[in-house]
């Protein structure tokens, strides 16, 4: 929105200054309640509202007992063990095979490239209370359900579009013309991969990788479904908790959970920022 | 070079003619690129396509019947139902033989809560009928038409045949008929009981919730983007910070803090309370209602809504506004003939988006929506996993994935799959 140029009448000084209000009471909508439950995780009492010694910013009204209670609690210990075990085996699985199957589809003649991008896609599009009913019924007759196994290759299949996505979209400007300098200098296939593609497009594998992170990660109704008492995770954790005997804890675990997303949101947006910039390098 | 060479085929370096070492050249490039695409659609296909063929088969299949009394279906195949008259003696005594078999390995109480979906009390009356019919002997107990019946009455009940009969086939229609309000009835399909008319509302319920939601988050998500689209890059890069965060935040911690902030007890009913707009004594009830359900889900969605308008909104160029403007236009009529237009395929899709996403959400109304805030991903959920009606349960889910892949190819037909963009 450019500046209010100095010739504009009443109305549009109106319009102009109520316009940005709104906008500020958007993002107030948007931002305000993750923002609220920061404060609210450090209340001394076991309320889910500011005491009146918090709103006077006595340090009495303040404590880290609900996190004390996070970390000593066995329960939270063993959801979050369950989940630093699932995300990362399934990230490395949804990672591997989809960058290959991403480098396959930027190829020039791909058959069926159509049919086959949709069906990569679709754990993305399909709602997840589907996804994790067919899981359920499926993974039951083979045995995987309420394994741990079983869990992992579910996370899998619903990071899988998102290192499609990103990986696909780097490959986009991959310049076709280093991997054929490549292979001419007398390098073989797997030299070119690791040594010429690997290094460019793996901001984008990474940003793919994060996100399948994130999936398995904040994932909770196919872990419902597909995992027993044995893969509870910390979302699977916190549902519990907020449907039955709702604790305080959570706005700890949740605290904890929206510093993990700025970091990543942060990891994701440099990422970005280098991918634009290695392509900007490389001539086209 | 000789003459015959120019008239002949042109060869490679190899001497094969050059067009069929082009075709082998390319066809093994396909190759290769199958090759490496080949695992992860097997894992995709094993993993995730497989479940949800099962899930299809399931809303259909019905061995059940069949499975558990395999001797009374071929019996009762030559009963007329249209007489009025329970079956003969012949299809009692295949039912006497099948359920002393069903007795033993337990599969009759199973077949009685199927059966029971359809028809309330033959649950019961399979249960209580096994339990007497464990100590008949086959061989010199007959006749055993009014064995049964003095056992029960309810064996004497034509519909109570009938509607064996009826669902005697290995693949049935009932589920669906049944998550439309309908039923197969010895007269053909016909509505349910007026009390167990649930799924009709329920699906109503969830197009008009997600609909909702839809259009609060362009109502909220066009100002935004706006703004975002028409500020200088340095910030606008700021401000989508702020729409990137929520978009990265986990969905429970976004549920927990709505549920926190609209509780009566909780921080908006507390600042209410404090401005004096509220009575303390009646505080304002905004969760476990369709109200929690649609500001939770539109806060949660909105970044999905901001981010496509957004990326639309920035291909448009600001100098045809002030063209507009320039040849007399009025600020609305420049907006609303100029700007509006070239934005509405970013509204599209983000509607679409929006709307696939919301109308499969389970969590968010689970959570926050009571019982007036659910959608049919509730009651999916509900059948799976407590009322065990599997067939139900999928067949609901079949209706809503079909519901979801028609909006997902309209997608597809406006923006492109190969489009969609993350962060």
């Amino acid at each position: 929105m450019s500046a209010l140029p100095p010739y504009a009448t009443t109305p549009q000084r109106v319009w102009y200054y109520s316009f940005r209000v709104i906008c500020g009471l958007i993002f107030f909508f948007l931002i305000a309640p993750i923002v609220v439950i920061i404060p609210l995780s450090f209340n001394a009492e076991d309320f889910f509202t500011f005491t009146p010694e918090m709103l006077a910013f006595d340090p009495e009204g303040y404590s880290l007992k609900h996190y004390q209670d996070f970390f000593s609690n066995s329960d939270w210990q063993n959801a979050l063990y369950n989940s630093v075990r699932i995300a990362p085996l399934a990230t490395l699985l949804s990672v591997s095979f989809g960058t290959l199957a991403a480098i396959g589809l930027s190829q020039d003649h791909v058959p069926f490239r159509r049919a086959i991008m949709a069906i990569l896609i679709s754990p993305m599009i399909v709602p997840l209370i589907i996804s994790a009913a067919g899981m359920y019924f499926f993974y039951s007759r083979i045995g995987l359900q309420g394994t741990y196994i079983g869990v992992v290759l579910a996370h899998a299949a619903l990071g899988i579009p998102f290192v499609i996505i990103t990986v696909t979209a780097t490959l986009v400007g991959f310049d076709r013309s280093l991997t054929r300098a490549a292979a001419n200098m007398g390098a073989n296939p797997v030299t070119t991969f690791f040594k010429v593609q690997m290094p460019l497009i793996l901001p984008g594998v990474i940003s793919g990788g994060l996100f399948a992170f994130i999936t398995s990660f904040d994932e909770v109704v196919v872990v419902l479904f597909v995992g027993s008492s044995g893969q509870k995770t910390l979302p699977w954790q916190m549902f519990t908790g907020l449907r039955e005997q709702i604790s305080p804890t959570i706005l700890a675990v949740a605290t904890i959970l929206v510093g993990i997303s700025i970091l990543l949101l942060a990891t994701v947006e440099l990422l970005r920022r280098r991918s634009e910039r290695l392509r900007g390098m490389s001539p086209t | 070079m000789s003459d015959a060479t120019d008239t002949g085929p042109v060869l490679a370096a190899d001497g094969t003619p050059l067009k069929r070492s082009l075709n082998r050249a390319l066809r093994r490039e396909k190759l290769r690129a199958l090759m490496l695409i080949a695992p992860l659609l097997l894992f995709v296909l094993v993993t995730f396509i497989a479940p949800i063929a099962d899930m299809l088969f399931r809303s259909v299949e019905n061995n059940i019947v069949e499975d558990t009394l395999p001797r009374t279906v071929v019996a009762l195949e030559s009963w007329d139902r249209m007489t009025g008259e329970p079956p003969d003696e012949a299809v009692f005594a295949a039912l006497a033989e099948d359920l002393v078999i069903a007795v033993e390995t337990k599969t009759h109480t199973r077949l009685g809560s199927r059966l029971n979906y359809e028809m309330t009390g033959i649950s019961s009356l399979f249960r209580k009928s096994g339990r007497s019919v464990k100590r008949w002997d086959l061989a010199t107990d007959g006749p055993f038409r009014e064995k049964f019946i003095e056992l029960d009455e309810d064996w004497a009940d034509v519909g109570m045949w009938a509607m064996i009969q009826i669902y005697s086939s290995r693949y049935t229609s009932g589920y669906f008929l049944n998550s439309v309000d309908l039923q197969l009835s010895p007269d053909g399909i016909a509505a349910r009981e007026e009390d167990q008319r649930i799924y009709i509302t329920l699906f109503k319920r969830t197009i008009f919730m997600s609909l909702t939601i839809m259009f609060s988050c362009v109502l909220l998500g066009y100002p935004i983007a706006w703004l975002l689209a028409n500020l200088s890059a340095k910030a606008s890069n700021m401000l989508l910070i702020l729409v990137l965060l929520p978009f990265w935040t986990s969905l429970l911690v976004r549920t927990s803090a709505w549920k926190v902030l609209l509780q009566q007890q909780g921080v908006i009913n507390d600042v209410l309370v404090w401005v004096g707009l509220v009575d303390d004594g009646n505080r304002l009830i905004m969760i476990n209602n369709q109200f929690g359900t649609i500001v939770a889900m539109t806060h949660i969605l909105l970044p999905f809504m901001i981010l496509p308008l957004y990326s639309v909104m920035q291909t448009i160029p600001p100098t045809y506004l002030r063209a507009a403007k320039s040849l007399g236009a009025t600020n609305w009529t420049a907006f609303w003939r100029v700007y509006f237009p070239q934005s509405v395929p970013g509204i599209g899709a983000g509607c679409i988006l929006v709307f696939i996403l919301s109308i499969g959400y389970y969590i968010t109304p689970e959570l926050v929506g009571g019982t007036k805030g659910v959608f049919i991903s509730n009651r999916i959920a509900y059948h799976i996993s407590s009322s065990l009606n599997w067939g139900l349960g999928a067949a609901l889910g079949t209706i809503l994935l079909a519901a979801v892949l028609l909006l997902y190819w309209a997608y597809d037909k406006i923006v492109g799959i190969d489009n969609v963009k993350l962060g």
